[in-house]
């Protein structure tokens, strides 16, 4: 297993030599540059940003210094934070969004999979449809929507938490954005659940279990839930990673300062090395994440081997 | 769930619980707090919180003395000499001295620094020479004569040049390197004004602390102030219903009238300084060279509806180029100014005929404006309008805004494009000098001999009063071009909770902190 990680590790820099080299193209080849306004400067002045920043330089060579620097674990100064450099931007805001995210992803998989397996069990019952019902409207109503009526509702007129990020130091402002994170995750976790769960306890080994005379606890505890968790692994993959890096509309909504506000608001000043620095981070997740996927695969799936 | 256990446990603070502070909505970071860096209206505005130039304004938008107690001006506007206060200190302490201004103003036109504001002070002695790297920033006509005497010297009368002073861009430098490392330590960040910094959360939060070595510090109300980063509107307004937030940067477009009867007299509108307009390409057909088309394309632009029933935040129709409320103008207005809409249409159905078009032949052209919804439904408008008066349609394009600046600025593609000014100082140049024909930021491409050379006279007069008939000339002159279609003239807008005082509306839309005051009775 070990072997195998490590193989999927270095197999993993030639894809992220890619993503870096294409988001670089694409986020220079983007009309605009990160200094442009209503405002024209003067030649001079322009002239003597563009060389501070190096951008008068031919895109090769930009490119080489980029990449040196990145090697060296330096992400370079932010174009649009004038005081700041992107590492320090991505490891203030990082944390922030893996906090959030891994709360929201717990609540998630915690209800979700309760919900789908109770409404497996009831196939077909008033609680599987009302489960089922929600599940939907969870999916069908946007983020969007759900949090700017939580904060309407808990924030605006009973004032019970706080409306956004700065306006409480405590655990308080957590609860709303990992509620809105954690509501659609929710929904797709519980209606996989339920899918993979009919399926499993329809199979014959779950006829031989309970034939032994086994209870629908224990059918279900020892026999049924590893193998009806198999889609929902593989769907947690990606999902965590795209959760641990940030909601830019959860971001937004809450003024929370994670990396997603700061990829959006990133793109749309042409802040180049601020997007880079946030996509190599989000590339790396992903890689990450996909492995563990697969390494959790080989320990509830015997019929899994790792070469 | 142990979440909802963690969460009672904690409680929410809300504006109300700590008297002395002081919450306010800031729109978007600033991109720098280094005076000298710095650019945005955010990142001004947090300056002139922590930092000091010369001059400052009151609360209700009046030059004052601020670090300099006083100044002379030679007869000849060339030489300003200002006498700094002997009382005036940094954060930590340290005297502040007429060198802190020259090293100010020098990194402001070091090209070293990359300073965006550099062209302020362009009609500082050797300034230009210096911004083009052909001399060294020593050389820069500004002089400490002693600790308390400072002296800058100009190539040519800048009668605006003690509002200038007032911008964060000239303000002092304690040292050749500047005044900090925020983003190391936000505490280390040395300033001369009524506050300090004390942190910066990108993306959330800055919070700024009364800073006791300030000269007038005992004029200061309030102890803490915190900055909150909201960049949606919307979320600002819910933030500020929530109680979190004593004043909010903005209000939203949508559900305006509502807002209006839930807040009553918390909502404060204001003149400001700042024209939204449409912009002719004058380089390309069909409007190189084609007045009647320009002045028909500008007439037939209901602006009343457009302020009453598009944007509706109280923003007034614009006829003129410079806004009302600039210091010593009065703009001169459109030709058609006093006419009513249906008289307008009919004018401009005439001279749209006149340039040769008609509804067998009209007119093709695009309206180019940056993506959002209010500018959406302004273009949607305006299409209408010249549908209705002119009988052709207008092709709408909606680009992201970095797309259509870049368009605008190659003027290869561009027809008509949406676009706004705000003043940078309280004075008409600010307005007038876009559209010198040297200007890079003249975006139309106008380029008139008599505009320019009335300019020229209006910038070699020092007698005030002559200046301004220069200028209120030359404004003239473009109007009677049509080179540019004033739309309407932006307000400002803020929610302001009733425990706030002293908050004042001015052109300007500055509310320094230090002449704010919270009334805890309330």
């Amino acid at each position: 297993m070990v072997k195998y990680s490590l193989r999927r590790l270095l197999g993993a820099i030639p894809t992220l030599m890619v993503v870096v080299v294409l988001a670089f193209l694409l986020v220079h080849a983007a009309p605009g540059g990160p200094f442009d306004s209503e405002r024209v400067l003067p030649e001079a002045i322009k002239e003597n940003i563009d060389k501070y920043y190096h951008l008068d330089e031919p895109l090769p060579q930009q490119f080489f210094r980029y990449i040196s620097n990145v090697v060296r674990g330096d992400f370079g100064p932010s174009y649009r934070y004038r005081d700041h450099t992107v590492t320090q931007l991505i490891a203030g805001s990082l944390p922030i969004s893996m906090l959030l995210g891994s709360l929201a992803m717990l609540l998630a998989v915690v209800v979700g999979i309760a919900a789908g397996t109770v409404a497996a069990l009831r196939q077909n019952s008033v609680v599987d449809r009302v489960v089922m019902a929600f599940a939907m409207t969870g999916i069908s109503i946007p983020v969007f929507v759900i949090a700017p009526v939580l904060v309407l509702f808990l924030a605006v007129k009973l004032q019970w938490l706080p409306a956004g990020w700065s306006g409480s130091t405590g655990a308080a402002r957590l609860l709303l954005p990992v509620i809105s994170l954690a509501l659609p995750q929710i929904a797709y976790i519980a209606r996989l659940t339920r899918a993979s769960m009919i399926d499993v306890l329809a199979s014959p080994f779950i006829r031989t279990a309970r034939a032994q005379g086994l209870g629908t606890y224990a059918v279900i505890r020892y026999h049924a839930l590893k193998p009806a968790m198999l889609p929902i692994v593989s769907y947690m993959g990606p999902a965590i990673a795209g959760i641990l890096t940030g909601s830019v509309v959860v971001e937004q909504i809450f003024g929370i300062p994670g990396v997603g506000q700061f990829f959006v608001t990133g793109a749309l000043n042409r802040d180049y090395t601020l997007v880079l620095g946030i996509v190599i981070v989000y590339a790396v997740m992903i890689v990450t994440m996909n492995l563990i996927a697969d390494l959790i695969y080989g320990v509830i799936d015997p019929r899994v081997r790792y070469r | 769930m142990v979440l909802w256990l963690l969460v009672v446990a904690c409680g929410t603070e809300n504006v109300g619980q700590s008297d002395s502070t002081l919450h306010r909505g800031l729109g978007t970071d600033p991109e720098s707090l280094d005076a000298q860096k710095a650019r945005s209206v955010q990142a001004a505005n947090l300056l002139r919180d922590i930092g000091e130039g010369l001059l400052a304004y009151s609360a209700d938008g009046k030059l004052v003395p601020a670090a300099a107690e006083r100044w002379e001006i030679a007869d000849d506007g060339l030489t300003y000499t200002f006498t700094i206060r002997a009382d005036a200190r940094w954060s930590n302490g340290d005297p502040l001295t007429a060198t802190h201004f020259v090293l100010g103003l020098r990194r402001l036109v070091n090209p070293a620094n990359a300073a965006f504001y550099a062209n302020t002070i362009t009609d500082i002695v050797n300034a230009e020479a210096i911004i083009a790297s052909d001399m060294s920033a020593d050389e820069l006509g500004v002089a400490a004569i002693d600790a308390q005497t400072l002296r800058i010297e100009l190539t040519q009368p800048v009668p605006y040049l003690l509002s200038l002073l007032t911008h964060p861009s000239t303000f002092p430098a304690h040292s050749k390197l500047g005044n900090v490392d925020t983003a190391n330590s936000a505490r280390s960040l040395l300033s001369n004004g009524a506050y300090k910094l004390l942190s910066w959360e990108p993306g959330s939060l800055l919070r700024l602390q009364r800073n006791e070595h300030y000269w007038n510090n005992a004029a200061t109300a309030i102890d803490l102030v915190h900055y909150h980063v909201i960049v949606e509107e919307t979320v600002e307004l819910n933030r500020y219903r929530a109680g979190e937030l004593h004043t909010t940067d903005n209000v939203p477009p949508e559900n305006f009238a509502a807002i209006k009867e839930e807040r009553g007299d918390e909502l404060r509108i204001s003149q400001y300084l700042g024209t939204y307009y449409f912009g002719f390409n004058l380089t390309r057909p069909p409007f190189k060279n084609n007045p009647h088309l320009r002045q028909a394309l500008s007439m037939a632009v209901d602006r009343d509806v457009l302020v009453e029933k598009i944007t509706g935040r109280g923003e007034s129709a614009a006829y003129s180029w410079v806004p009302p409320g600039t210091d010593n103008y009065a703009p001169p207005q459109l030709s058609y100014t006093n006419l009513e809409q249906e008289e307008r249409n009919a004018i401009a159905r005439s001279l749209y005929h006149q340039a040769g078009y008609s509804d067998d032949n009209p007119v093709q052209v695009e309206l180019r404006y940056n993506t959002s919804n209010t500018q959406r439904r302004i273009a949607l408008a305006v299409q209408a309008m010249w549908r209705e008066a002119l009988g052709f349609e207008a092709t709408l394009v909606g680009e992201e805004f970095q797309v259509l600046l870049t368009n605008i600025r190659e003027a290869q593609i561009t027809e008509i494009f949406r676009g706004s000014w705000i003043g940078d100082y309280n004075d008409a140049a600010t307005f007038l000098n876009l559209l010198l024909s040297n200007n890079p930021a003249n975006m139309m491409g106008y380029a008139s001999e008599e505009y320019d050379s009335l300019m020229q006279r209006a910038a070699a007069q020092v007698e005030p009063r002559r200046r301004r008939l220069y200028l209120e000339e030359a404004e003239r002159a473009l109007l009677a071009d049509h080179a540019i279609m004033p739309v309407y003239f932006y307000v400002s807008k803020h929610l302001v909770r009733p425990e706030v005082r002293g908050w004042e509306d001015n052109v300007l839309d500055y509310h320094y902190s230090q002449h704010l005051s919270l009334d805890v009775a309330q």
